[in-house]
């Protein structure tokens, strides 16, 4: 019976202010929407990081009169160096070669290149990428070394722009959250004054808090719920719309977000949704009914 | 005790001590702000003393933590001069909704309230709205209300101020009939009628003294 009470006083708690409940559902929808695409961003760019990071080589490019004491005392260094994994050694040969199967389609180009007057270079894999900076220190003034590349720095660009992408879905859904967070308070404090003859006489009879509070916060959680699902619905419809349509082109670019990843993420959206709008009810009522 | 509310500049009650036994009716009389409410505020844990102590029913409730407040209500019915019904329930679903909200079933409620409303003199009007009843009647669903849970002691506040002279009688009557059940009545008015028929102690208060403690006593 009183499972039934409480259910049926969120549901009239809803409906009597639906305009109110309607505002709170979408500002809740799209705060959770924006939370719910950081997250996927977020593991997006993780596993995006994982499969190009992995892959990334740093280039130390040799004068091309350099002698070949100091090519074999930076090859000696780059061997016993504890940052680095890998290292290849690429002559001009074989530095010709390369630049010829990279440029086949343009044999205007080739011609125009001597085999010579490519630079031979270390192609060094990195422990960790990210150290690329002490690497550069390291090489930059040895004696020989002409130019040190690093190819993440191209990536770094494109994480950055990813990462700024991330933050201001974050700082949005930051933002949404707040005035989701006024419309909650402000819908309690509504459905507490019509309700207040209602919590007047539960106080007087000695009803406990919980039963008293218990409609009012449930009310603020399903709507939380209601707007972290159709956060969802916004999510797929984003995916399906966006990843497998307009942005197809750029499949080999971005790793593919899968339904397993937006199904993941749902629990985070719906629990951040139930229980925050929880709390701002409860906070709410302390204040409105001081029970 | 003594309480004093905050921006007061004399206390609303200075130093006064009054014990009423159990099964007892008591008249708390006197004129407007002399203090008499600030004493049902206290027996309802709404407002603690600034100094010394309430005990009701052997329990210390002074220093109650207010969780525990609801549980402490139960004990006690209530009874106001305005009757606080809620409009949109009959005088069945007024009484029933007091007992639903602290936990009894339905079941304990449709084999008690009509009881009550029975012994409040209101069988058969179980299915009128507060609107269809007279303020006489909707005093009797108040009183009801208050009685359904069994409560060692009914508080009533001014109950009478809005009725004529010879629903308040009837009124009493209830009253006296639920005195009679055991239930300490604790009764604030200002309707010397009444306490000058009914003949049982007196409490009078001015400017948040006693200033008379009177069994088998009359207004003024």
């Amino acid at each position: 019976m009183r499972v039934k009470y409480v259910l049926s006083e969120v549901l009239v708690g809803l409906w009597r202010n639906v305009t109110m409940s309607i505002a709170m559902i979408i500002t809740m929808a799209v705060s959770l929407t924006m939370l719910g695409a950081s997250g996927l961003m977020y593991r997006q760019v993780d596993d995006m990081k994982d499969l190009y990071y992995k892959n990334i080589q740093v280039s130390i490019f040799l004068k091309t009169d350099v002698t070949d004491e100091q090519r074999e005392q930076v090859n000696s260094k780059l061997e016993v160096d504890p940052l680095v994994s890998d290292v290849i050694y690429v002559d001009k040969a074989e530095a010709y070669k390369r630049f010829q199967e990279m440029f086949q389609d343009a044999p205007d180009l080739i011609s125009a290149v001597k085999e010579d007057s490519l630079p031979p270079s270390f192609r060094i894999k990195l422990k960790n990428p990210e150290q690329y900076k002490n690497i550069y220190d390291q090489y930059k003034n040895t004696e020989g070394v002409d130019e040190i590349v690093d190819q993440s720095k191209l990536l770094d660009k494109i994480f950055n722009i990813l990462t700024a992408i991330q933050n201001i879905a974050l700082a949005a859904a930051i933002v949404m959250a707040i005035a989701a967070l006024l419309l909650v308070a402000n819908t309690i404090q509504v459905a507490a004054y019509s309700k207040r003859r209602e919590v007047a006489v539960m106080k007087l009879v000695g009803a406990s808090n919980w039963f008293i509070q218990a409609p009012f916060v449930l009310e603020a959680v399903v709507a939380g719920l209601i707007g972290s699902l159709l956060g969802l619905v916004a999510l797929i419809a984003a995916k399906y719309l966006l990843f497998d349509g307009s942005l197809k082109a750029l499949e080999g670019l971005l790793s593919p977000i899968s339904w397993g990843d937006i199904l993941f993420i749902f629990p985070l959206m719906a629990g951040v949704g139930g229980l925050i709008s929880a709390a701002t009810a409860w906070i709410t009522l302390r204040f409105y009914l001081r029970v | 005790m003594t309480k004093t509310y905050p921006k007061a500049s004399r206390p609303s009650l200075d130093n006064v001590s009054v014990s009423i036994e159990k099964g007892e009716f008591v008249f708390f009389i006197g004129p407007s702000g002399s203090g008499k409410s600030t004493i049902i505020k206290m027996l309802l844990h709404e407002v603690a003393p600034n100094k010394g102590r309430v005990v009701v029913n052997g329990k210390d409730v002074t220093s109650m933590r207010s969780w525990k407040r609801p549980h402490f209500r139960r004990s006690i019915g209530c009874v106001f001069q305005d009757f606080r019904l809620l409009p949109n329930r009959t005088a069945y679903e007024n009484v029933a909704f007091a007992l639903e909200v602290i936990g009894k079933t339905k079941a304990v409620a449709r084999r008690v309230v009509p009881e009550v409303l029975e012994l409040v003199g209101l069988g058969g009007k179980e299915h009128r709205y507060p609107h269809e009843l007279s303020g006489g009647e909707q005093q009797r669903v108040a009183v009801a209300r208050a009685f359904v849970n069994r409560p060692l002691i009914l508080l009533a506040d001014e109950p009478t101020g809005n009725l004529d002279p010879d629903t308040s009688i009837e009124i009493m009557r209830l009253l006296d009939r639920i005195n009679r059940t055991g239930t300490t009545v604790v009764m604030v008015t200002h309707d010397s009628n009444i306490v000058n028929q009914m003949r049982r102690r007196v409490v009078e208060i001015e400017s948040g003294r006693i200033v008379r403690d009177q069994a088998r006593g009359v207004y003024g």
